[in-house]
């Protein structure tokens, strides 16, 4: 509290401002109370403890992980690209970028299948050179989450490095700071908040993602099974597991989302 | 060492700066002039942030950027000191790290830099703020660390953009005579952007004032106060500057003894008076104002609906009067005439 | 105190006046569409139930059917869940004991069709598949239905039927996803619907199942007595079974009663 604050009597909505607010509190609080209505409690521990559930957690965390940190790799150098550079097709690859976004992903999952699959355009080739089969491994996963993911990354972060300042970067070079240097020390560090927020986005989009791994990857216990396609395929046999599967989700994903966003408001 | 540069930028199609200046080392230039006249790009292109259209920039016996000759160097290596416009800070840094980090970024020894870093601390009476993040700064701490960040590197060539925008009236009073000192201890070559009339007149050897590109006037401070060559400079120049001691409202400037309505202030001080409130007579005034003397004019320059009229010993003065005052009191280069300025109409600030 | 005891009030308020508007509109639903007879058919049933839907409007002028194809299951749980539903057509008689037993349809359902599995390979069979043997083999993209799914239960039962354990590298949520990955050349076999292989033209090529391993899929249709249109769902019904339905039906390779 060493700051001052300005002493301004909290601001007061307009009524009709509470009302719709309340209304979008409340479109979003009613699918959760539904689950949380149809909840087997009692059985919800034995439900959690199977393997299935258990194999499919494991894999989404380390799917949804890895989808950030590639994201992060390479979409953070094409982020800068789209923002820094002026070239012929800019808006065309940016257009690319976003596909992702609008594509329904069952058909992202499909394109990904034609492209990289065994019969593939480079999936053939790969496999004929190396054996490598990108479905119906994890890293099938992987690559199906990824293509889904990143595009969140990707936007938050060149819209930062557009609204950032550019001439801290001249200010950084002028004192003899290399290229390196300078998106190290100043750059990155300056769009570090927007940077935190396209990763926890990008993570979102991955630990939810179904259409493009269930057509990309497959679907097979401990190899490529998600947490929802574990939801999905449980919805159709066993419902009771389903809605402890979705709650499970919902219960790490706020959990997740709460603490992140706590830590990452505090250093900013 | 000395800086000599003659260049053309044109930027977005509209705007094109044209100007050559030469420093040498130990001298400051200052350029002078109003918002968008250029100054920026003047800045970013001897920085090495834009490049050149036509033209050189040489610095020492190191040609910096010459588009014939296919010359550019890029920033990091051009060894140019910068104190930009708001500082730019690393806000994510403490003040140390910002110090430091011209010498960290060229991979200096660590124990070296710490060592130097902790000079320029000292120097610049910053060793207490050394852990505090720079965002947390005050304007005139963040000029300080701005200075020592630009200077610790050991430039060739020291530049400030206007160092002193960014400053409340007060701090900026207090800085000034610092920042002079700093100035006067770097070896190279310095310029100074700015748009005030007052920082470039007590800071600088020579003023060039730029206008929409182009440089329009070059002299010393009395040149440009005393005999402006635009409209322009001499409304910008507005103020005559007169440094002298005060002491229980009496400002001795020179010979010259003039009667101010600040009794409390006391030392070396800066006493401005505008040219309009100068008045002129051809007889001793009527009345009693505090302030009269007796004078010659040596210079009438018109300027559209006003004249400007420079008065010899024992004071030089600018003073602006109207086309039609000058035909009713009948004067002339070599008038004596009789001027008068009230005590109130005398600003005194330390300087 | 006072005033922020008042604002928590509004608050209040604001959200009661919320969660009634939301309840009214999601309760308000839409009003009788005599006309229009909703109808959720079995995904394996898609290409049929199209051909069925424009012969029964040619039929009947002024009607519209209205297809909503999906997993058997996923189908139930919409109707389990109030879906307005006229008529439902599942791929298993175990998909639909639930609706039956919870009273939503009038009397049992009925088995309009059969239809035989078959192994299914991409076009020109590059694993050479011989037959359901090959299923075991771990070198091998194997894909089926997963469990729960009818094609998934009923591809099981062939396999325990024949004496294979199938080395399987995916468990597919429904027969459409199933075909794309054959039809891709990603697996190597699957089994699916030998309608499906009908259907898919020279996508994918069909291999048969011997009789003794082979099981016949159930398919059982039944009127939605929640449904808006009651008339509407018993026409179709009627058409579904009539002589001429069931020829639309064995063109597209079921097997009729």
């Amino acid at each position: 509290m060493s700051r001052r604050q300005p002493r301004i009597a909290q601001s007061r909505p307009p009524i009709v401002f509470s009302v719709l607010a309340a209304l979008g509190v409340v479109f979003f609080l009613l699918p959760l109370i539904g689950l949380l209505v149809r909840t087997p409690w009692s059985d919800l521990v034995s439900l959690l403890a199977s393997d299935v559930v258990i194999d499919a957690l494991v894999l989404s965390a380390i799917a949804s992980v890895a989808a950030v940190i590639i994201s992060t790799i390479v979409g953070v150098p094409l982020a800068w690209v789209l923002a820094r550079l002026e070239f012929r097709g800019r808006s065309l690859v940016r257009g690319l970028v976003l596909a992702p976004l609008v594509l329904p992903p069952v058909v992202g999952g499909a394109a990904l299948l034609f492209a990289l699959g065994r019969r593939g355009v480079v999936g053939e080739p790969l496999y004929d050179a190396t054996g490598l089969v990108l479905p119906f491994s994890i890293w099938g996963v992987v690559v199906a989450v990824t293509f889904v993911s990143m595009p969140f990354l990707i936007l938050t972060v060149e819209g930062a490095l557009r609204n950032m300042d550019s001439r801290f970067e001249g200010a950084a070079a002028s004192l003899g700071a290399g290229r390196w240097t300078v998106f190290r020390r100043v750059t990155l560090p300056m769009i570090g908040p927007s940077l935190a927020a396209g990763m926890i986005l990008t993570w979102s989009r991955a630990i939810g993602e179904f259409g493009a791994t269930v057509t990309f990857a497959g679907n097979l216990q401990g190899e490529t099974q998600t947490l929802p396609l574990a939801v999905f395929v449980a919805l159709e046999s066993n419902r009771d597991a389903a809605i402890a599967l979705s709650l499970l989700m919902v219960a790490i994903s706020l959990t997740v989302l709460v603490l992140l966003r706590d830590r990452w408001l505090r250093s900013l | 060492m000395t800086l000599d540069v003659s260049i053309t930028v044109s930027r977005g199609g509209e705007f094109t700066l044209e100007m050559s200046i030469r420093i040498e080392a130990g001298e400051t230039v200052a350029l002078l002039g109003p918002n968008g006249a250029g100054k920026s790009t003047a800045v970013a292109s001897l920085a090495g942030l834009l490049p050149i259209d036509e033209g050189r920039i040489v610095l020492g016996n190191r040609v910096l950027d010459d588009p014939a000759e296919g010359v550019f160097v890029p920033p990091e290596e051009r060894e140019i000191g910068v104190v930009f416009q708001d500082y730019l800070l690393f806000g994510h840094l403490t003040v140390a790290e910002n110090v430091a980090f011209g010498l960290r970024s060229q991979k200096e020894e660590p124990d070296a830099v710490d060592a130097k870093t902790a000079v320029w601390l000292e120097r610049l009476s910053l060793a207490r703020l050394a852990d505090t993040k720079a965002r947390d700064l005050s304007g005139g701490q963040a000029q300080k660390v701005a200075l020592a960040r630009a200077l610790i590197i050991d430039p060739e060539l020291l530049l400030l953009d206007e160092p002193m925008a960014a400053l409340d009236a007060t701090t900026r009073v207090e800085l000034r005579r610092d920042l002079g000192e700093h100035l006067s201890e770097f070896p190279g070559p310095r310029l100074l952007i700015t748009h005030d009339p007052t920082e470039a007149f007590l800071l600088a050897d020579e003023i060039n004032v730029i206008e929409e590109g182009r440089i329009t006037q070059v002299g010393s401070a009395d040149d440009i106060r005393l005999r402006p060559r635009t409209r322009y400079i001499a409304d910008l120049a507005g103020s005559n500057l007169l440094v002298g001691n005060a002491s229980s409202g009496v400002v001795t400037v020179g010979t010259h003894v003039l009667h101010v309505a600040d009794t409390a202030i006391g030392g070396s001080v800066l006493a401005t008076i505008h040219p309009r409130a100068v008045s002129v007579h051809r007889q001793h005034p009527e009345g009693s104002p505090r302030n009269v003397w007796k004078t010659t004019i040596v210079r009438i320059e018109h300027f559209g609906d006003r004249v400007r009229l420079q008065t010899g010993e024992p004071l030089a003065l600018a003073v602006e009067v109207t086309p039609a005052a000058v035909d009713a009191l009948g004067l002339e280069l070599g008038s004596d005439v009789w001027l008068s300025v009230k005590a109130t109409e005398i600003g005194v600030e330390p300087g | 105190m006072a005033r922020r005891r008042l604002r928590n009030g509004q608050l209040r308020v604001a959200f009661g006046v919320a969660v009634i508007g939301f309840l009214l509109a999601s309760c308000g639903g839409s009003s009788d569409v005599s006309d229009e007879i909703r109808v959720s058919a079995a995904s394996s049933l898609g290409e049929v139930f199209i051909e069925l839907e424009s012969a029964f409007e040619a039929a009947n002028p002024g009607v519209d059917v209205v297809l909503n194809l999906g997993g058997s299951a996923l189908l139930r749980e919409q109707i389990l869940a109030g879906a307005p539903v006229d008529v439902f057509a599942s791929a298993s008689a175990d998909t639909m004991a639930p609706i039956v037993d919870a009273g939503l349809s009038e009397g049992s359902a009925t088995v309009f069709a059969q239809g035989f599995l078959a192994i299914a390979v991409p076009a020109g069979n590059p694993a050479n598949i011989d037959g359901l043997v090959d299923f075991g083999n771990e070198e091998l993209l194997i894909g089926l239905c997963d469990i729960g799914v009818p094609c998934g239960e009923y591809g099981r039962q062939v396999m325990s039927r024949a004496g294979v354990k199938p080395a399987i590298d995916t468990n597919e949520p429904n027969v459409r996803s199933l075909l794309t990955k054959i039809e891709a050349g990603e697996l190597d076999a699957g089994i699916v619907y030998m309608t499906d292989v009908i259907a898919a033209n020279a996508r994918v090529e069909g291999i048969e199942i011997p009789d003794a391993a082979n099981v016949a899929a159930e398919y059982s249709i039944a009127f939605i007595t929640e449904g808006p249109n009651n008339e509407g769902a018993k026409v179709f019904v009627e058409f579904v079974l009539s002589e001429f339905g069931q020829m639309i039906l064995a063109g597209q390779g079921f097997v009729t009663p």
